[in-house]
């Protein structure tokens, strides 16, 4: 190709390039749209009396059909029936995305589909990915708000805790010894077995395990430090498995023993009767228990199906369900005063030695610096 | 190039070197897919059935996740065909001094891995959803980018098969324009080329797993990583109904090309799968 | 069936052809000067800028982001610093040359030898058909579908874990999770570089002339004086270039470590998913991006070794 003819393509080449980059960063990003012409009136409505009461409410979310929740595994403190028992009762349709998202995956979800009818009404979170994210979520009080107590909400409503549970051991008994403590992991009886439900940085159960971890071998819920460190040996002896439990691992066989919350594990006794011997233990005075909280999202595309949701999952009705879940529901105590709470499934609930720690709110967030920092390198 | 006919008779070793090759490396290749069907019909007590199989439309999100992907699959072969094969035969006939810019660019998205760029396509699909709305059809613009390598061999071997710049100058001086000579001359003529180009094309997306799952789209891949964390005999059974989709696909193209086996030998569809030393 | 980008390879018969300065029929471009009008460089405009559009501009934003501060954009090194002194990301970058490197030539060593024997045969037979189409299928399989037929194998209920356990008495726990160790990988890695190495290498093996053979024998030697003076010497350029085109293959892979490891980052690709989805590291996201060019610049170096390896063996091929 002669230089001549070179040169031309080249000046060409150049001329779109440099418009291409201009135009670029002229534009930057695109302007966000927005689905509805109108802004939704519930959009911005803080409570139900606030929209014109339930009823309102009620109609409004019918009105919308849909609801998108995401990171809600049916087998996770009875999520499975309580999608389907709002269904039931409401007729709006559910869409649940990522069931077995971790609180992160939740809000990443949440920014990528800003905008679309896709996005995530509702979120089910940790407290340290929520504390993290507050800007993301619209202030909400339910009717049930003042009965919840002032330790377990944020003061304008953005979240609001939900259940809890407590940290445990489920073991698969025909396959390895019951451990006793948490520290029983690292014998080689262990070796290829545990699982560690979900990445300490970016999931509730996950940390909180690190954090029973730490209980077990002197430090706790301000030092997270022997808690990496437990983890650290426990790749370095070959006994952790780089896999998240799931209810498929556990019925495989593939995770025979699995750190995570009690409600999780004692869903997997039921799930495998008759298959597995699948066995829960809270180690005695390694009690861990972190509550989950229920948030809108600020941009739902769904807001009054969004609103009506979080009723549904705070009316006795709803925390009943949670209960037979084996999760303990945020507002058990007010419950049992009066009366409405599942009295069997109150009875049914694990036993539990020691006392158990719920981390602050600046001791998730030194906790959750710490890992940053350290849990990668530990279990590289 | 033809293997040797009259040997055999004294080269029992040499045989005998190959036939242990075939087995141990044809087992070590073999032994996943077989476990894979195994493990998708495996019953209680050892027992086979065919109950993964009949779950999978059980699963409402891997069908769509199969019909997302297939879409996918033919909106790339479309981008391609319209983008890169014009592209192509212009330059091939009327600016051979760009070849090795287009050769050099169509081998870029090698150098430059899909976990590499998804961490800079964000903005790009920021400004694609603007357009087009929150659908995963909106991958098929980067899979054409990622098809590029393949299917910039294939019809590349194509085109140097046959003499398209005679016929071109020919069918122009008999009065035919541009788009007339390239769908009544060369298309035609490079046929088999498109044919392997288009099924390189299908299986990569239908394969495509980093992209997707990096940008939050229910691919077919990414459904069955899914699924798989609930119910893995259902995808294992999918995986291997995939792979075997392409395994026929990929056969009977290229036993259609072998019946053309009289013309030049690069005009077969799997040439540029097995390369060939001639041009 | 593929893994797209990440294993881009199964075309490599063509690609190991490498720098085409072979004859071909046909004047390309046309003979009359007449019908070259100016503007004819048009043509081209629309693919270049799809292609500007949709692969440069986002590898534009990554190099040019792994060199910013991630909350103030000012540029900065610091980001390429922490990459070549954080213990973790410098582990990451050996995990990832590492298991590239033994796996191609795991790969390599294998893949020609079964290209080899494939050759031996009738070219136009069924057998060899199947053979290169499934190569062509593997070697594309994608990373989750091979994660999963690999846990269907050697998983804890894989076939071969269970067999082991009936026959031999090995213990299932242990036997089934060295799939997610370093080694595990690396087994599952080789699985598709095997049949890239034979596309790659079958047209090598193809182009040895049986008169090269005869005159060999005719001169006295036997094998091993055939393959260590006339087939090695030849063949060892596409070899060679094959291996560099697993490496990268290898290398440059997400989907199969992404399906069977959910926790835990020993290659590059996989810590690079960690910044993508973990954005509660405020003040880091630029650090992906410094990864990201790591790995470019690491793909870049092997494949300039390896065009210019096909432009220094492309004589021998050319015959």
């Amino acid at each position: 190709m002669s230089s001549l003819r070179k040169f031309g393509l080249a000046a060409v080449l150049a001329v779109l390039a440099a418009s291409l980059f201009l135009f670029v960063a002229a534009c930057g990003s695109p302007p966000s749209s927005s689905s509805n012409s109108s802004p939704n009136p519930a959009a911005t409505a803080t409570s139900a009396s606030a929209f014109g009461g339930m009823d309102a409410l009620i109609t409004a979310a019918k009105k919308e059909g849909t609801l998108n929740v995401i990171a809600l595994p049916p087998s996770w403190a009875n999520y499975g029936e309580m999608l389907s028992a709002f269904t039931a009762k409401y007729g709006i349709k559910i869409n649940s995305a990522q069931p077995d998202g971790s609180s992160q995956d939740e809000i990443n979800a949440a920014k990528q589909l800003k905008g679309t009818d896709r996005a995530p009404d509702v979120f089910d979170i940790g407290s340290n990915v929520a504390i993290a994210n507050v800007s993301m979520f619209a202030p909400y009080q339910v009717a049930e708000w003042s009965d919840i107590p002032a330790n377990l909400k944020d003061p304008n409503g953005v979240w609001v805790s939900n259940y809890t549970g407590f940290m445990s051991i489920g073991y698969d008994a025909g396959k390895v010894p019951a451990p006793k403590t948490v520290n029983d992991l690292l014998k080689p009886a262990y070796k290829g077995a545990v699982a560690l439900n979900g990445n300490p940085t970016q999931a509730s159960a996950g940390f909180n395990g690190v954090v029973m971890a730490a209980m077990a071998n002197g430090g706790g819920a301000d030092n997270l430090a022997p808690g990496v460190d437990f983890f650290s040996k426990l790749k370095k002896a070959g006994n952790l498995l780089p896999v998240d439990p799931t209810p498929a691992t556990i019925a495989s066989g593939q995770t025979p023993v699995v750190i995570d919350w009690d409600y999780n594990n004692v869903a997997q006794t039921a799930a495998n009767k008759g298959k597995l011997n699948w066995k829960t233990v809270v180690p005695a005075n390694e009690v861990v228990a972190a509550y989950y909280n229920e948030a809108v999202n600020v941009d739902a595309p769904h807001s009054a199906a969004a609103r009506l949701w979080e009723e549904f999952v705070y009316s006795p009705e709803g925390q009943n369900i949670w209960l037979k879940g084996a999760a303990h529901p945020v507002l058990a105590d007010v419950m049992i005063k009066n009366g409405t709470i599942d009295k069997a499934a109150l009875a049914a609930l694990p036993k539990v030695v020691g006392t158990p720690v719920v981390l602050t709110q600046a001791q998730l967030a030194t906790g959750q610096t710490y890992l940053l920092a350290n849990w990668t390198k530990a279990v590289q | 190039m033809a293997r040797r006919a009259g040997h055999r008779g004294r080269d029992w070793p040499r045989t005998l070197v190959r036939w242990t090759i075939l087995v141990v490396i044809g087992a070590y290749l073999l032994v996943p897919l077989l476990s894979m069907l195994e493990f998708s019909t495996r019953g209680v007590n050892s027992s086979r059935t065919a109950q993964a199989w009949a779950a999978i439309s059980s699963y409402p999100q891997m069908l769509t996740g199969i019909a997302v992907s297939l879409e996918l699959a033919v909106l790339t072969v479309l981008g391609m065909l319209c983008l890169l094969v014009p592209t192509m035969v212009w330059v091939h006939l009327r600016l051979p001094g760009v070849r090795r810019v287009m050769e050099f660019v169509c081998l870029l998205p090698l150098t430059i891995p899909a976990i590499v760029l998804v961490v800079g396509l964000s903005p790009v699909f920021a400004w694609l959803t603007y357009f087009f709305g929150d659908t995963p059809l909106v991958l098929a613009f980067v899979f054409v980018v990622l098809v590029l390598p393949y299917a910039y061999r294939s019809v590349d071997a194509g085109l140097r098969a046959v003499d398209i710049a005679t016929l071109s100058e020919a069918a122009q001086g008999l009065g035919a324009s541009w788009w007339g000579v390239l769908f009544r001359i060369v298309i035609p003529s490079i046929r088999g080329a498109l044919l392997s180009a288009a099924v390189l094309s299908i299986a990569l997306v239908m394969g495509e797993y980093t992209i997707a799952s990096l940008l939050n789209y229910n691919t077919l891949q990414v459904v069955l990583y899914q699924v798989g964390l609930q119910d893995a005999p259902v995808s294992v059974a999918v995986s291997l109904a995939a792979l075997m989709f392409g395994f026929i696909l990929l056969f009977v193209v290229s036993s259609a090309g072998g019946r053309r086996r009289g013309a030049v030998r690069e005009e077969t569809p799997l040439a540029p799968l097995e390369g060939g030393l001639q041009s | 069936m593929t893994q797209g980008a990440d294993f881009p390879l199964a075309d490599a018969g063509a690609l190991a052809r490498g720098a085409d300065d072979t004859p071909r029929p046909g004047r390309p471009g046309g003979g009359l000067k007449s019908f070259r009008p100016k503007g004819r460089h048009l043509g081209v405009v629309p693919f270049f800028v799809y292609v500007a559009i949709f692969l440069l501009w986002p590898t534009i934003i990554v190099i040019v982001g792994a060199f910013q501060n991630s909350s103030t954009g000012a540029l900065t090194f610091s980001n390429i610093t922490a990459v070549f002194t954080g213990s973790t990301y410098l582990q990451a970058f050996w995990g990832s040359i590492r298991l590239s490197g033994e796996t191609a030539i795991a790969g390599g060593v294998l893949g020609a030898l079964l290209a080899w024997a494939v050759a031996e045969g009738n070219p136009d037979g069924i057998f060899r058909r199947q053979i290169v189409a499934m190569s062509g299928v593997l070697a594309q399989f994608g990373g989750v579908m091979l994660a999963f037929a690999f846990l269907a194998t050697f998983g804890y209920a894989g076939v071969v874990t269970l067999t082991l356990h009936r026959v031999a008495g090995v213990n299932p726990i242990t036997s089934g999770s060295w799939i997610y160790s370093f080694t595990g990988l690396a087994v599952v890695y080789t699985f598709f570089q095997i049949p890239l190495m034979v596309l790659i290498f079958l047209p090598a093996v193809d182009g040895l002339k049986v008169e090269w053979r005869e005159a060999s024998d005719n001169l006295g030697g036997g094998s091993w004086a055939y393959w260590r003076y006339v087939a090695g010497p030849i063949l060892a350029p596409a070899f060679v270039g094959g291996l560099l085109l697993l490496f990268v293959s290898a290398f440059s892979a997400y989907a199969t470590a992404a399906a069977l490891i959910s926790q835990g980052s020993p290659i590059v690709p996989l810590q690079i998913r960690t910044f993508l989805t973990s954005e509660v590291v405020l003040g880091q996201a630029n650090m992906g991006k410094a990864l990201a060019f790591g790995m470019v610049v690491v793909v870049a170096v092997v494949m300039t070794l390896y065009a210019w390896l096909q432009r220094r063996g492309a004589k021998w091929q050319a015959k």
